[in-house]
């Protein structure tokens, strides 16, 4: 395999992690949202290895194996057992209807590719034209986050959000260094236990995971 | 090996001895009566070091420096103990080794009722940061210093936190403390930048900034700043509110020590920044910090006179006498912007003598209202009477305090005051016509300051210690213990030697104002030997306060003997009663009918609010069976300047208050709005 059909497969991959961020946009089943997600971190994996093989850097390796374990296998396995202990059978509630969250999508995935123009003018690296669809990936799991009435949702949203500067920090620098990404991976497990946690005690309080409810705990004045 | 024992070494024992009772008092909460021994044992022991080392650094006129490894990396603390630090270093030492004389026996009082620990660690941690406040020589010690003072005497204020006025007078004063802290912060903040550039940290020294040569837009900004910064802390009007809140709610000893001491730290960093950091100013300044000071006293002595709280009477003639000393200073600075460094020298000398009287004087009067206080749990002078009878000793102690206050010879208030209106009267010679023109005015009414200053006394002591008892009923009142009497014995005694010795002392102090304007004015003040002050020249103005001391009790000794030489001269017999024969304690004087000519006068100064009414439940006005008459005095400034703030601020931050909507996805959009924001100006 040649770089050049390596850097292809890059931003073959990048193209479908766009995808599946889309398609975590539209999808209006819960169980579906933790497959895409589940994708998604696949294809991270994938693409991890493969930039470690096209830069030459091994820890990306352990990185690649690290995403799989985690964000293909774990994380989704959390969500779905607490998916199937807190019986949540609702189709996924939104703020704004779906064409519209579409429509704001794609808008930010132009503006990511305005925004980095400058950058891939200037970089040297193979996998730079990937860095707008990182960015873009950020800011739509922003996006869900804001849209979504349903705290598993907002988790997911947060999940794919992180997939999205994982996948910035592979393409724009090959990686950073072993030990952040070691915790960064830790800070994501603990992020999902401790919300987990949470959505068990929000679920008792509250008899609903809809985090509107929580707006009767602003103080009143 | 040579046992050197330098003032340095005593000022750090003393604070490091501070700091060591600051712990030791948690260690020993379990014995409050052994604390409380241990703890005037130490805290005087302390004061006392600081007192020799403030001394011995005065006398001498000797500059030492110490470098401490403390802090944060590469910013050392510096210490300097210059002969004006030394000054006030054995002024805040005096008053301290009185007060915790006076303590031993005051903190008494509490045991049974609360624990003393909280106010033992925080008194101790409060003389400490006043210590290390004239000692410090960078402005990040110095802050610190500023901090530790400001958070312990909140604390102290905050003893008895169980009544809320103590917990709303602790707020006041913590708030209008930080605001002068952020005022002072940027001051230094300015300094440091034009000293060495705001690129690096090096110019926080003192030292950098003396070096610096201020563009005059920028020194008038940073004097600005630390002037109003200090001013809030010394309790200038209009930045006095918190004063006569937070003294008398605080327990008496510590009163004592914020007026009689902490105000001088902020009058101390007014003199530190202007004459040595700064050093060059145009006249301008000097105007305004007398003319400030002269609205102080005028409209401090006023609210005391009006005033029948006894502690808050106190804390008003503190603003009353933070504006003497702002006006010697402002004076100074006149005289030394038009280069005429013998005045500037006399006015300071004058400021600074006042400093030290005040500290003495509104001690001792502090600490004769705690003993009031402590004998009757009544601060209302409308209930007290005649505590001359059962108290002797506090009365005739409290009377000197009123004495000296009132500037009348032989005490110290009249040589410090005398001092003041010398420096006006050589005004004359300044070139500035504009201040020619106003310097009579500030003159007259520095001395309707000291008028109704003695009109104010007359009142506090009338009032509380002569007539008969006023109150409900006659509770038991004892005369205060030994300690508390020793400490007040000490205080008043400093009050006439001050007062007699005036030469001796202005010799010991002249180093000061000669290190910071250049004036010498002890070698014509003492000119005609010790007996007389001549403060310029002795055909000018001469006072001699052994003579006057001499010759009132020569006058006081003829007029005894001449009365006692036969018995039977004197007869005791009842008071006149105009032939109403029912005389009751209820148709005495009173505070507010004392006050009510200047009230009178003088009203349009306070908001005053004057009601009578007739009792509800009666037939007809023609036939009044009780009439009620209420009174409310407030200060105009509460309503005038801090009440538009505080609405201001609580309108705002309602307004804010509607960010906040509860739903995390309006959190979330303020966040994803800010990203992409701050995204299109990188983008841009």
């Amino acid at each position: 395999m040649d770089l050049q059909t390596a850097a292809q497969i890059n931003s073959f991959l990048a193209a479908f992690v766009l995808l599946t961020a889309f398609g975590m946009l539209a999808q209006k089943r819960i169980s579906s949202l933790i497959h895409l997600f589940a994708w998604q971190g696949f294809l991270l994996s994938v693409n991890t290895a493969i930039v470690g093989y096209l830069a030459n850097k091994h820890h990306l390796y352990i990185s690649s194996v690290l995403t799989l374990s985690l964000k293909v296998v774990l994380l989704p396995y959390i969500l779905h057992v607490l998916v199937v202990r807190l019986k949540i059978r609702r189709e996924v509630e939104t703020l704004v209807n779906i064409p519209m969250t579409m429509l704001i999508g794609l808008a930010l995935v132009i503006f990511s590719y305005h925004l980095t123009a400058p950058v891939r003018e200037l970089s040297t690296l193979i996998t730079r034209s990937t860095l707008a669809i990182a960015l873009a990936t950020v800011m739509i799991g922003l996006l869900m986050m804001i849209t979504r009435k349903h705290a598993v949702t907002q988790i997911i949203g947060f999940l794919a959000l992180e997939n999205g500067l994982f996948f910035a920090a592979t393409s724009a620098t090959y990686g950073m260094p072993l030990v952040v990404e070691l915790g960064v991976a830790l800070d994501v497990l603990i992020a999902a236990f401790i919300f987990g946690i949470f959505f068990f005690h929000i679920h008792t309080t509250f008899d609903s995971l809809n985090v509107e409810q929580m707006a009767r705990l602003k103080e009143e004045d | 090996m040579t046992l050197t024992f330098t003032p340095a070494d005593a000022a750090s024992g003393s604070i490091l001895l501070l700091f060591l009772l600051a712990l030791a008092a948690g260690l020993m909460s379990r014995a409050q009566r052994l604390l409380i021994i241990f703890s005037s044992v130490v805290a005087t022991a302390a004061s006392l070091l600081a007192v020799v080392a403030g001394a011995m650094t005065v006398g001498s006129g000797t500059t030492e420096r110490m470098v401490l490894l403390l802090g944060l990396p590469d910013l050392p603390f510096h210490l300097r103990l210059d002969p004006l630090a030394g000054f006030f270093l054995a002024v805040i030492g005096l008053l301290a080794a009185f007060v915790s004389v006076y303590s031993a026996g005051y903190l008494k009082g509490f045991i049974g009722h609360r624990p003393v620990t909280r106010l033992v660690v925080f008194y101790a941690l409060f003389l400490a940061g006043m210590f290390m406040v004239v000692l410090a020589d960078d402005a990040l010690f110095f802050l610190i210093s500023w901090e530790v003072m400001a958070a312990a005497s909140y604390f102290l204020v905050m003893f008895e936190d169980e009544r809320p006025e103590n917990r709303k007078a602790a707020y006041i004063y913590l708030v209008i403390a930080h605001v002068g802290a952020i005022a002072i912060l940027l001051s230094f903040g300015v300094m440091a930048g034009i000293s060495t550039g705001f690129e690096t940290f090096n110019g926080y020294t003192f030292d950098a900034m003396r070096q610096a040569n201020f563009p005059l837009p920028w020194a008038t900004a940073a004097f600005l700043l630390a002037f109003f910064g200090f001013a809030a802390k010394a309790g200038m009007v209009p930045l006095h509110v918190w004063l006569p809140e937070a003294h008398p709610v605080a327990p008496s000893n510590v009163s004592a020590l914020m007026s009689g001491v902490m105000l001088k730290t902020a009058l101390y960093g007014i003199i530190r920044v202007t004459f040595d950091l700064l050093r060059v100013f145009p006249w301008w300044w000097g105007a305004m910090v007398l003319a400030l000071g002269i609205v102080s006293a005028v409209m401090g002595i006023l609210y005391a006179l009006m005033e029948k709280d006894l502690k808050r009477l106190l804390a008003y003639s503190s603003v009353e006498n933070v504006g003497i000393i702002l006006v010697g200073i402002g004076l100074s600075m006149v005289f030394t912007s038009f280069n005429l460094p013998l005045l500037s020298a006399l006015a300071l000398t004058a400021s600074l003598y006042h400093i030290l009287n005040h500290a003495m004087f509104k001690g001792l009067l502090f600490m004769g209202a705690g003993s009031v206080l402590h004998a009757t749990h009544e601060r209302n002078m409308e209930n007290m009477g005649g505590l001359i009878h059962v108290m002797p000793w506090t009365a005739a102690l409290f009377l000197v305090g009123c004495v000296s206050i009132s500037a009348l010879p032989p005490f110290n208030g009249f040589v410090s005051e005398w001092l003041m209106f010398q420096a006006f009267l050589l005004s004359p010679s300044l070139p500035n016509q504009l201040m020619k023109l106003f310097m009579p005015l500030g003159a007259a009414l520095l001395a309707l300051t000291a008028a109704l200053a003695a009109a104010t006394f007359v009142k506090a002591f009338g009032v509380t210690f002569l007539g008969h008892w006023r109150g409900p009923q006659r509770q038991t009142i004892h005369e205060a213990g030994w300690s508390m009497k020793a400490g007040m014995i000490f205080a008043a005694a400093s009050c006439l030697l001050l007062g007699i010795f005036p030469t001796a002392f202005i010799d010991w102090l002249h180093v000061v104002p000669e290190g910071l304007v250049g004036g010498n004015i002890s070698m014509s003040a003492g000119v005609t030997g010790w007996m007389w002050l001549t403060p310029v020249a002795p055909e000018r103005a001469s006072y001699s306060g052994i003579g006057v001391f001499l010759g009132v009790i020569l006058v006081t000794a003829i007029v005894y003997v001449v009365l006692h030489v036969r018995p039977g001269r004197i007869q005791r017999g009842p008071i006149w009663d105009c032939g109403f024969e029912k005389l009751t304690p209820r148709m005495q004087y009173n505070a507010t009918s004392f006050s009510m000519p200047f009230r009178r006068v003088f009203g349009f100064m306070a908001s005053v609010r004057e009601r009578v009414t007739l009792a509800p439940q009666q037939a007809h006005p023609a036939f009044p069976l009780r009439l009620q008459y209420h009174l409310r005095i407030r200060d105009l400034f509460w309503n005038l300047m801090y009440k538009p703030v505080a609405d201001a601020s609580f309108w705002l931050a309602r307004k804010v208050g509607r960010l906040q909507q509860g739903r995390i996805q309006s959190y979330l959009i303020y966040s994803f709005v800010t990203i992409l924001v701050l995204l299109l100006l990188a983008g841009i």
